[in-house]
């Protein structure tokens, strides 16, 4: 049984100008010890999953459907008083911004024993020997002097370094980490990245990685979930994704970053702007700027096709490309609306 | 792009910025945010500037263009001195500047053709109204964005359209030499392409020079012709684009270049990263002698005694380290 099974998440929120649909229908799982990774661009509801599966949303967004088990537990409708036990203890997550993200006015060492003092059975000395432990396991040197000192005496790179280490404090089977890396420069981030992939093998845990980087997905991701307007378009193992993208939005993706071959030429944008989640299109969200996109793709969204057992992408593309090969045979509804 | 005849447009020598930093009761520090920098750059040319943050790139940036007063140095546009008043109010015209966040760096209160068409009021270079108007829809057809746009304001576009509203501006007094600050840093990877591409076809456009700042090690490859390494205020590395990646000598754009995350699994999972020790030290308290040597596994006595001079190795390829024969043999 897998560690996180996510299936059919549905979470709107709902504010004057209507419903949006920031996470329309997610299903993935997760198995101990993996790291996966969820790309999108700013907008596509990332971190709303995240958030949903912590159920730590926003005022006006609430989870309408689906369901998130845990080890088996049904988590969605479970009640505050099982998510205060799962919150910290058994599902971690560090927040992309290290600056705002610790209370400026306690010191490190308080913030990381507020943690550890509510969720395991330890006094408030063996906290602190923890604290310190934990400190000392992301390399922050002195951790005794750093655990009376307060935010504003660390640097960036050193304040993530104190959020792992306090998401890690409690042992959680799965840490979420939401973008941790973007707001640092990168020799910090490579370190905070090698950090996090050492740790994972030592404790053995599983990984939520959040990011719009490519680049940090092939560092350290297992597999991949690529996200746009909400929903899913493209999931597989790392490898499948990165040379075997089957839908056009992660082609886009892979396409439009500059490497080493693009010095002097041209890069291959997507075209358009990302998408309005107020004006959602009636068939693929991503058909508007899809330059391949074909009559049936403004009409309706095309169902999840599983390529390979690794791999699975919703894009009719896929549809057309088992078409042409006469792989499939048209089925009277489907057949006369591509075109 | 090489330009045949190798007059720099920009020249700048020993370029110095220090601010005055409050440490106590009537008593300040200078903080050395650029410390004695030199380049050159050709027209036509794209040269980029990566570091940490905090390592003075933006600042080197803002001083170029005499929006900080420099402490010292001299800055040649085409030859000439800009110093004066009379001779900056000239250079202006042709020196602008791109900022990096787009929801910052637009008047939320103008629209988009006051924005556009600030820079020709002040300059004064337009005699009408229509010629206004016309240069106005010129700039924005320069940049993909409709003359329907005109009267809008800025929070009606999403990032990547508001950052062509900031470059038109930066066009619109005709300039050669425009300081790209980040300009792509804070957009979506998908939109991103299509404003480096819009650098790139401006610059065949309308012959322009750029100095590049980004912390985006793979778009200034990309786009730049040379690159300049900076580190805590100086400037440590400075080669042609593909060399600095091929073959970078300095030991900090080895390891800086080594953390890039690239985006192949195969590539990344291979790849032997340079692990950087520690962080980047306060300005306020800068090491003495070789900036990076409190960081640097091959430091020795002499890099604590001497700042290392900023030499030629090989043909354009300027290095800053004691040591760097050894280091490389």
């Amino acid at each position: 049984m897998a560690l996180l099974e996510v299936k059919n998440l549905k979470t709107s929120f709902f504010t004057d100008a209507g419903e949006v649909k920031a996470v329309n229908d997610v299903s993935f799982s997760l198995d101990r010890g993996k790291v996966l990774g969820i790309v999108g661009e700013s907008g596509s509801g990332k971190s709303v999953t995240a958030y949903s599966i912590m159920q730590i949303l926003a005022g006006t967004g609430k989870i309408v459907g689906g369901s998130v088990k845990l080890d088996g537990q049904e988590l969605v409708g479970a009640g505050e008083k099982v998510m205060k036990n799962v919150r910290g203890n058994r599902i971690s997550i560090i927040f992309q911004d290290p600056m705002t993200s610790l209370n400026p006015t306690y010191t490190i060492g308080k913030q990381l024993m507020e943690a550890i003092l509510l969720h395991t059975d330890r006094n408030r000395k063996q906290a602190k020997e923890r604290a310190i432990e934990m400190l000392r396991l992301v390399n922050v040197n002195e951790p005794e002097k750093r655990m009376k000192q307060y935010p504003y005496e660390f640097s960036g790179g050193m304040r993530q370094r104190v959020m792992i280490a306090m998401a890690l404090a409690c042992e959680p089977d799965i840490l979420i980490a939401d973008e941790p890396t973007t707001a640092l420069d990168v020799t910090i981030q490579a370190q905070i990245l090698e950090l996090m992939g050492q740790l994972q093998k030592e404790l053995g845990m599983a990984i939520i990685m959040i990011t719009h980087d490519l680049g940090v997905v092939a560092q350290i991701c297992d597999e991949v979930v690529v996200m746009y307007a909400g929903s899913i378009c493209e999931q597989g193992t790392a490898d499948e994704i990165f040379y075997n993208p089957c839908h056009e939005y992660t082609k886009g993706l892979m396409r439009s970053i500059p490497t080493a071959d693009t010095a002097g030429k041209r890069l291959q944008p997507i075209t358009g702007t990302p998408i309005d989640l107020l004006n959602m299109p009636k068939g693929c969200p991503f058909a508007p700027r899809c330059d391949n996109a074909m009559k049936i793709c403004i009409k309706k969204c095309a169902e999840r096709m599983v390529i390979n057992e690794d791999h699975a992408a919703t894009c009719w593309m896929n549809v057309k490309k088992s078409l042409d090969s006469g792989e499939i045979v048209p089925d009277s509804e489907g057949g006369d609306d591509r075109g | 792009m090489t330009v045949a005849d190798k007059q720099p447009l920009i020249e700048v020598k020993n370029l110095k910025e220090y601010f005055n930093i409050n440490t106590g009761w009537f008593r300040t520090k200078p903080l050395k945010a650029v410390d004695d920098v030199s380049f050159t750059i050709e027209k036509g040319e794209t040269l980029g500037l990566v570091g940490e943050s905090g390592c003075g790139k933006t600042t080197v940036g803002r001083t170029l263009l005499h929006l900080y007063k420099p402490t010292g140095g001299e800055i040649f546009y085409d030859g000439k001195p800009v110093k004066t008043r009379s001779e900056i109010k000239e250079y202006r015209k042709k020196a602008t500047m791109v900022f990096q966040d787009p929801y910052s760096s637009l008047n939320p209160r103008m629209t988009v053709s006051d924005i556009i068409g600030e820079p020709l009021d002040v300059h004064k270079l337009c005699s009408s109204k229509a010629e206004r108007r016309d240069r106005i829809l010129e700039l924005m057809s320069y940049v993909g964005l409709n003359s329907e746009h005109a009267s809008r304001y800025a929070h009606e576009f999403s990032g990547g359209q508001r950052q062509r509203i900031g470059i038109a501006r930066s066009l619109a007094v005709n300039p050669d030499f425009i300081v790209c600050d980040e300009p792509v840093s804070a957009l979506d990877v998908s939109i991103q392409a299509q404003v480096i591409n819009m650098f790139d076809e401006l610059q065949e456009k309308l012959g322009l020079t750029y100095l590049f700042i980004a912390h985006d090690l793979l778009v200034v490859r990309h786009i730049s012709d040379r690159i300049a390494v900076m580190y805590l205020g100086k400037m440590v590395e400075l080669a042609p684009a593909a060399e600095i990646y091929d073959n970078p000598l300095h030991p900090y754009s080895q390891s800086l270049l080594s953390a890039v995350p690239i985006p192949d699994p195969k590539i990344a999972r291979a790849n032997q990263r340079i692990a950087l020790t520690g962080d980047i030290p306060s300005p306020l308290n800068a090491p003495s002698g070789c900036p990076f040597r409190t960081r640097c596994k091959y430091a020795t006595e002499k890099c604590a005694e001497a700042t290392p001079e900023f030499k030629e190795v090989s043909t354009g390829h300027f290095v800053a380290c004691h040591r760097v024969d050894e280091i490389n043999a």
